[in-house]
């Protein structure tokens, strides 16, 4: 690329970073500057509203809610579509593109559609348990297509039939396979599931507030409405506790390196592309 | 082959690349090459990757600046003329053609830009692409061709802006080698035909060797040694040609009175003119030849046949002199003679050879 | 799927594999199949099960039809702002190192702020230009007033779609990029050889290869506007502005709703436009799929 050209790049990527840059970080700073302001427009900063958080009364509970009700998504996330994916892949083949289906289903259907349908479901749940955990049981359909996605990377770029295939010609059971063979070569795929359910889970609003459960989000709308300093004091805080997560998932989904040397033929006709496969940069991207 | 219009041989103009610097943040990927294409003359840059030979195609192309130096083609100074007013056809190592596009409209899309009107634009992507063989599959895509398919049309697609110079950029390196040989004769035959001053880059000595009126060789950034094939091959220039180009034997020796003394056998110098003392020479396995009747006492040229590699009509087989390992070329006939185990008596033929000394100080007196 | 497909197995072992399914299906069959069909059954049929369009009797009033023409809209103007803007971005992001810092931070930062949404993002643009929000008197001291006429659009329509653009944009980079990282920088090179300039490769190469992502990322764009539902639900305090809302009225006041199908229907209109716009979205996708790789 010439010189003249790489300036003009160059001018044109400074221009959109900075920009949207501020587009995107200036209503971030605006809430810090807000959830610290006093009582008066003169007032000295303060991190009063930022204390308040542990003495909000119903803010600690909804807080540990969500964060129980993450967990409880992920690990039951896990536990239900992990395996029935391995099986699948191992020994329903022809299924597959149904799972799939329907795992992606939730895409299309919008949430605050669905909670239309899952209304009913959850009153008569209600008639058993009052505990706001149960909403789990919808978290996880909303996770869904999210998780398929990113564990169905982790599957794809190891090959689970042999590997079973060989444990089980060692004498291991279908749970020892699961246990000793699947998770331990995919940590990163189940890594970037769970930590995708949890951000999901951490930041949902509709089926909680439709169905008259008091999650953070909830919290914070309605702490909102007396108290705007505190409810944004946590919005900052579950922000940039979601984005940390995420920042994590990030450098989890590094490139693996080891998967292209599986093929010896391709390694050695790649070699000169390698040089400017650098360039177009595909990363795994799929 | 002046049938029609198109296959009057287009006169090839000269090319010359004139102290040719460039530098990246801590490499020189180029340094002070200079070299001449003839009009009509097919080069070869042959080389290691890192050795400059892309870069040169680049500068030449205009796809990257000098930071020195000049490049002319047909006696103008196009130094400063960016690349796509160069009027260079330029082929990729692969997947440089328009996916969106068939064949033939690839190919009639650098005619476009030249404003050349419908009409002899379909008539003209017709013809190179008839040239190429690829007349049938013009309304192809990309996906839907073979790889060595579409680097037929990106040869088409180069030729039908009528370039003054043609690059190719180690066009061959993505196919497999039975394609490989193929298109690399049928490259040779277009540029023939066409007669236009052709640059090739490549990795692959064979390639270079078989499709080059010359070719150089090239290591670090400047040209090692610039010839016909068979200069390269059977005078290397330098001990670094000598091994790139071609399999080589090093058998350490003795210099004296410019010849060298290899485990007996007494071998010309290609450049007598060193000092004596010990040095390695550079044997090539053809110069190697054995015989395994007769009886085999113990000698600096006996050993043990450890592996015999069949290549079709040429065998090469391995011998373990007991502290070095030495390759001989033959016939595969007089190879069959000779199974692994055998004990074998080696000959070197007197053909005049290049040597290394160990350290580079050690020549100093 | 009958065991007649699957000749070599023996129907003992068939029956074997099913169950490894079962629990999955059981569980989708309970939270997704189940509501689905409650939303599709309880739009289409009447309560003594004939087939009926009667649910949807109230869509043609004129607050439904200004609510569904909202939700078009602001859709519709954040899906094409949000992925102009966002492939400027992405286009910006790629042009860099591949592995470099700022691509993994943009691109970390635009996976979470795709999900970034509701009452937080609110709150976020109201601390920003709401009235009392920091942007806001910062202007209005530099003689700057963001609202004339006293119309703070920050709570209106408007607003809504400038709050959008915050997880529209991020969205757009992040489903445009791999798009963008199929181009080959060949192709770029062969235009110059061909005689093409930076013009020629816009309108001829790069354009006509990226338009199809292009409008299928924006489609992608407009269906995640659509069902959007918390960020309006908290920033307006005016009911039933746009469709989601209309359900959310209809939901927290269900108890004597004179019509319980209403609400599906409204769920099924809105599953059937963004089932729609997906298909077209998948479609073009998969024309560029072989272009683009």
């Amino acid at each position: 690329m010439n010189r003249s050209r790489r300036i003009k790049l160059q001018v044109f990527r400074i221009t959109v970073f900075v920009v949207l840059g501020a587009f995107f970080l200036v209503p971030v700073g605006a809430m810090f500057e807000f959830s610290t302001r006093g009582n008066s427009i003169n007032a000295p900063r303060t991190l009063e509203a930022w204390t308040q958080i542990a003495t909000t009364p119903g803010l600690g509970d909804a807080i540990v809610a969500s964060l129980e009700l993450a967990a409880i998504t992920s690990i039951l996330m896990l536990v239900l579509v992990l395996p029935t994916m391995v099986w699948v892949r191992l020994r329903l083949p022809r299924i597959s593109r149904i799972v799939e289906f329907i795992c992606l289903m939730p895409l299309t259907v919008p949430a605050i559609a669905l909670v239309v349908g899952v209304k009913p479901i959850f009153i008569w749940i209600s008639n058993f348990t009052d505990s706001i955990l149960v909403l789990s049981l919808g978290y996880v359909i909303l996770v869904l297509p999210y998780s398929y996605r990113a564990l169905d990377a982790g599957l794809s770029a190891i090959d689970l039939k042999t590997l079973s295939e060989a444990a089980r010609s060692l004498g291991a059971g279908w749970g020892t396979v699961m246990w000793r063979v699947v998770v331990p070569n995919m940590p990163s795929a189940i890594l970037n599931a769970c930590l995708l359910s949890v951000a999901l889970v951490l930041g949902e609003y509709t089926f909680a507030n439709l169905m008259n459960y008091e999650n953070l989000q909830v919290a914070i709308a309605y702490v909102g409405l007396t108290s705007a300093g505190t409810s944004i004091a946590v919005a900052v805080a579950s922000l940039i506790f979601a984005f940390a997560l995420l920042l994590i998932l990030s450098f989890v989904r590094r490139p693996r390196t080891g998967v292209a040397a599986a093929d010896p033929v391709e390694l050695d006709l790649s070699k000169p592309l390698a040089l400017s496969g650098a360039v177009y940069g595909r990363v795994g991207n799929r | 082959m002046t049938t029609d219009g198109r296959a009057t041989p287009r006169a090839g103009v000269e090319v010359r690349l004139e102290n040719l610097t460039r530098k990246y943040a801590t490499t020189t990927a180029l340094d002070r090459l200079t070299l001449t294409l003839a009009p009509g003359e097919l080069v070869a840059l042959l080389g290691p990757s890192g050795c400059g030979k892309t870069t040169a195609l680049r500068l030449l192309a205009g796809l990257e600046q000098a930071d020195s130096g000049h490049v002319v083609i047909a006696g103008k100074d196009v130094t400063n003329v960016p690349a796509n007013r160069r009027n260079i056809g330029m082929v990729f190592q692969a997947y440089s053609l328009f996916p969106h596009m068939s064949a033939r409209q690839n190919v009639e899309f650098g005619m476009q830009l030249q404003h050349v009107g419908a009409a002899e634009r379909r008539e003209r992507a017709r013809e190179v692409l008839d040239l190429v063989g690829l007349g049938p599959h013009m309304d192809k895509f990309a996906h839907q061709l073979s790889g060595g398919q579409q680097q037929r049309v990106a040869l088409a697609r180069a030729l039908a802006i009528k370039p003054k110079v043609l690059l190719l950029d180690e066009p061959l390196s993505a196919l497999d080698a039975k394609v490989r040989a193929r298109l690399r004769d049928e490259i040779r035959r277009v540029q023939l035909e066409v007669g236009i001053t052709t640059l090739f880059v490549t990795h692959d000595q064979e390639e270079a060797l078989a499709i080059a009126d010359r070719v150089g060789v090239m290591q670090s950034g400047h040209l090692e040694q610039l010839g016909p094939p068979t200069e390269i091959y059977s005078r290397p220039a330098t001990p670094f040609v000598a091994e790139f180009v071609g399999l080589t034997n090093r058998i350490k020796g003795d210099v004296r009175g410019g010849a060298v003394t290899v485990r007996g056998t007494r071998i010309p110098l290609v450049d007598p003119d060193v000092t004596d003392g010990p040095a390695t020479a550079l044997v090539r396995p053809e110069a190697v030849s054995l015989a395994s009747n007769g009886e085999m006492e113990d000698g600096p040229l006996v050993g043990t046949v450890i592996a015999v590699a069949f290549l079709g009509a040429m065998s090469r087989v391995t011998v373990d002199l007991g502290d070095t390992i030495v390759l001989a070329q033959m016939a595969t006939s007089a190879a069959s003679d000779t199974p692994a185990g055998t004990k074998v008596r080696l000959a070197l033929r007197p053909d005049p050879v290049l040597i290394q000394r160990e350290e580079p100080a050690a020549t100093a007196p | 799927m009958s065991a007649a497909a699957r000749p070599l197995e023996g129907g003992r072992r068939l029956s074997l594999s099913w169950i490894g399914a079962v629990p999955f299906f059981l569980y989708v069959g309970v939270f997704l199949l189940l509501p689905t069909a409650i939303i599709v059954g309880g739009s289409l049929l009447t309560p003594g099960g004939t087939l009926s369009l009667a649910n949807f009797d109230g869509i043609d009033k004129p607050y439904m039809f200004k609510a569904f023409a909202s939700s078009i809209a602001i859709s519709s103007v954040s899906a094409v702002v949000g992925a102009f803007v966002g492939a400027l971005l992405a286009y910006a992001v790629v042009t860099g190192k591949p592995d470099g810092i700022l691509r993994r931070s943009v691109m970390s930062a635009a996976g979470v702020l795709a999900q970034f949404g509701g009452v937080t993002l609110t709150f976020a643009f109201i601390a920003t230009i709401g009235t009392v929000g920091f942007v806001y008197v910062f202007l209005q001291q530099h003689g700057i007033d963001i609202y004339p006429n006293g119309h703070v659009w920050l709570y209106d329509l408007p607003g809504l779609t400038l709050i959008y653009m915050y997880f529209q944009i991020p969205l757009m980079v992040l489903v445009f990029a791999p798009a963008l990282d199929g181009i080959r920088p060949q192709w770029r090179e062969a235009t110059d050889s061909l005689g093409g300039g930076t013009w020629h490769y816009w309108r001829y190469i790069a354009g006509p290869l990226l338009f199809p992502s292009f409008l299928g990322c924006t489609l992608l764009l407009f269906a995640n506007a659509f069902s959007a539902y918390a960020t309006a639900s908290a920033l307006l305090t005016q009911g039933g502005v746009i469709l989601p809302l209309q359900i959310q009225a209809l939901l927290t006041s269900e108890t004597g709703s004179s019509q319980p199908g209403y609400a599906k229907a409204l769920a099924l209109a809105m599953i059937v436009i963004v089932l729609v716009v997906m298909a077209l979205y998948t479609l073009l996708q998969r024309r560029t799929a072989h272009w683009l790789r």
